[in-house]
């Protein structure tokens, strides 16, 4: 590989790996020994929002409840992110594992997966493999059960507090925060809720130990990610690479030599046009993503691309909100009018003020990060906007 | 007992009475007759003990819980920002010319419906859809074609 800054890494779908041993070796280990090597580690969540994972295992652990429960969030819903999909596909076990480490530590009896009605079709091999999960469980005498729960077909259900209405029985609309799910989660109780990467690297760590996952990475963004590949790229797919690297470094080895943008994090993410490539790292000291890495080259139309952002939300939007419910449309309507020169250019700027607005004051993180994708695009974009 | 009174008590024995079996039961109509009528939500709401407007509600929040007749396949085809730019209108195009129908709608014999749905998770192999829960990937018009004629003789 020319480019000798981007290492690709193997740990998630390592295949050899004896899954039992792993488990049992965790399990003669103290809870707070537990977490202080996750906490060394420096695993940060990788479904986007990045909050430390050690930290969530300890709050919730530290809660007197007898009930808790830890989920895994499997509702992969941003435009351009596949990764989880495959994790499931090839190692499994992985994230059962994971989810069981945390049952102790929080000492939970039982976890769910939420699977998205997109990925129906992977839930017979997951019940297999979760059979199988179950009777290494048996044999080691941990009293841990996992259930699969399938969402049907709404992004907003990805985020943690609507998730849990919608384990509830309810629509899908986010609660108020605080109290956060380490407090009050599922069924009002303390809950770990965890992205299906997150729980993996959690196992992989206690096989590996928190060194080997310091070792890669930065001090801000530690370890390796999964990236989810798409766009215009002559090798779309999914990638585990360190993290650390700049989007110029990601372009050199992803990009098909007319790159003009790359939107990292999907819709809910950062536009980076060509000028910010090579300042710009992909990671929590600069742009965030839950892996999602889409790449446009000059043929493309960025006017098009926020079209389709802003229409995405509009659809997903929960409805709740004011912000967000007349926000995500106004700011679609604002767009094609300033576009059919119904409107001045001007007027661009309102809408950012309207972002800006659906920023501060929207319930949930979906209508608080429209404003990353409208920001960045028409900012960087304007004349495409406009002409 | 009616065949909607027997297909709601089954699926609620099945996944039982609690509020947290609504999902899965509304899932369980849909996955049997394709979608849920208001006469199947009124009765669920009976057998969970719970109003018929908690019932309406959770199931209209939801895209795949479908309130309205769909046909014995339902396909969605993706129309988010990766498969739409890798020629999802084709795909689209050929599905409307070979069951004579548009977006949003139902072929008269009731065997496929055909509609657009969000980011299916298969961006690097786009255009991408499903057909009920069967994701189909990297499609061109041919492929569809062939997918579609499959169908068609099932």
């Amino acid at each position: 590989m020319a480019n000798n800054f981007l290492r690709r890494v193997d740990l998630i779908f390592d295949q050899d790996c004896n899954f039992k041993d792993v488990l049992k070796s965790t399990y003669q280990r103290s809870n707070d020994d537990i977490i202080n090597e996750l906490l060394e580690s420096g695993l940060k969540g990788r479904g986007g929002a990045g909050f430390p994972t050690a930290l969530k295992w300890k709050f919730t652990s530290e809660q007197a409840d007898v009930e808790k429960y830890i989920v895994c969030n499997a509702d992969e819903g941003e435009p351009g992110t596949f990764k989880d999909r495959e994790i499931l596909f090839k190692v499994p076990l992985k994230v059962f594992g994971g989810m069981a480490i945390c049952a102790k530590v929080i000492n939970a009896k039982e976890g769910f997966l939420y699977l998205r009605g997109e990925y129906r079709f992977l839930l017979p091999e997951l019940e297999k493999q979760l059979a199988q999960f179950q009777s290494i469980l048996d044999e080691l005498k941990i009293d841990f059960h996992i259930k699969i729960i399938m969402g049907s077909g709404a992004y907003i259900c990805g985020e943690e507090s609507a998730l849990f209405e919608s384990m509830e029985g309810g629509r899908g609309e986010p609660r108020n925060k605080p109290p956060y799910p380490t407090v009050s989660g599922f069924r009002k109780k303390p809950t770990v809720i965890n992205n299906v990467e997150t729980l993996v690297y959690s196992f992989m760590i206690f096989r590996y130990g928190a060194h080997k996952f310091k070792e890669l990475g930065t001090a801000d963004s530690r370890g390796s990610k999964v990236f989810s590949v798409s766009g215009d790229t002559p090798k779309p797919g999914i990638y585990e690479l360190e993290l650390g690297m700049t989007v110029e470094q990601f372009v050199e080895e992803f990009g098909d030599g007319d790159t003009k943008a790359v939107q990292v994090g999907g819709a809910s993410g950062f536009c980076v046009p060509r000028k910010r490539f090579k300042d710009t790292i992909i990671g929590f000291e600069g742009v965030p993503t839950g892996g999602s890495m889409m790449l446009f080259n000059s043929s493309r139309s960025m006017y098009n691309v926020l079209h389709n952002y802003l229409e995405f939300f509009e659809e997903e939007s929960c409805g709740q909100c004011t912000p967000c419910r007349v926000g995500c449309q106004q700011l679609k309507l604002g767009i094609e009018a300033v576009k059919r020169g119904e409107r001045h250019a001007t007027y661009l700027e309102q809408l950012q003020k309207l972002a800006q607005t659906m920023k501060i004051t929207a319930k949930c993180g979906l209508g608080q990060s429209v404003a990353n994708s409208f920001f960045s695009i028409v900012e960087n974009f304007k004349e495409e906007m406009i002409y | 007992m009616t065949e909607t009174k027997e297909l709601v008590k089954r699926l609620a024995d099945k996944h039982g009475r609690s509020r947290e079996s609504l999902i899965p039961i509304l899932q369980g109509v849909v996955q049997e007759e394709r979608f849920i009528s208001s006469e199947t939500m009124t009765e669920i709401a009976r057998e969970l003990d719970i109003s018929a407007a908690t019932v309406y509600g959770t199931a209209t929040f939801y895209s795949f819980l479908d309130t309205q007749p769909r046909g014995k396949y339902v396909i969605r085809v993706c129309k988010t920002i990766s498969c739409s730019m890798k020629g999802k209108h084709l795909i689209m195009q050929e599905l409307e010319d070979l069951l004579k129908i548009k977006v949003g709608e139902t072929t008269p014999n009731k065997k496929f419906s055909l509609l657009e749905t969000n980011c299916l998770g298969w961006c690097h192999k786009g255009p991408a859809m499903l057909v009920n829960d069967e994701a189909y990937t990297e499609l061109t018009p041919e492929k569809v074609r062939e997918i579609i004629n499959e169908y068609m003789n099932k």
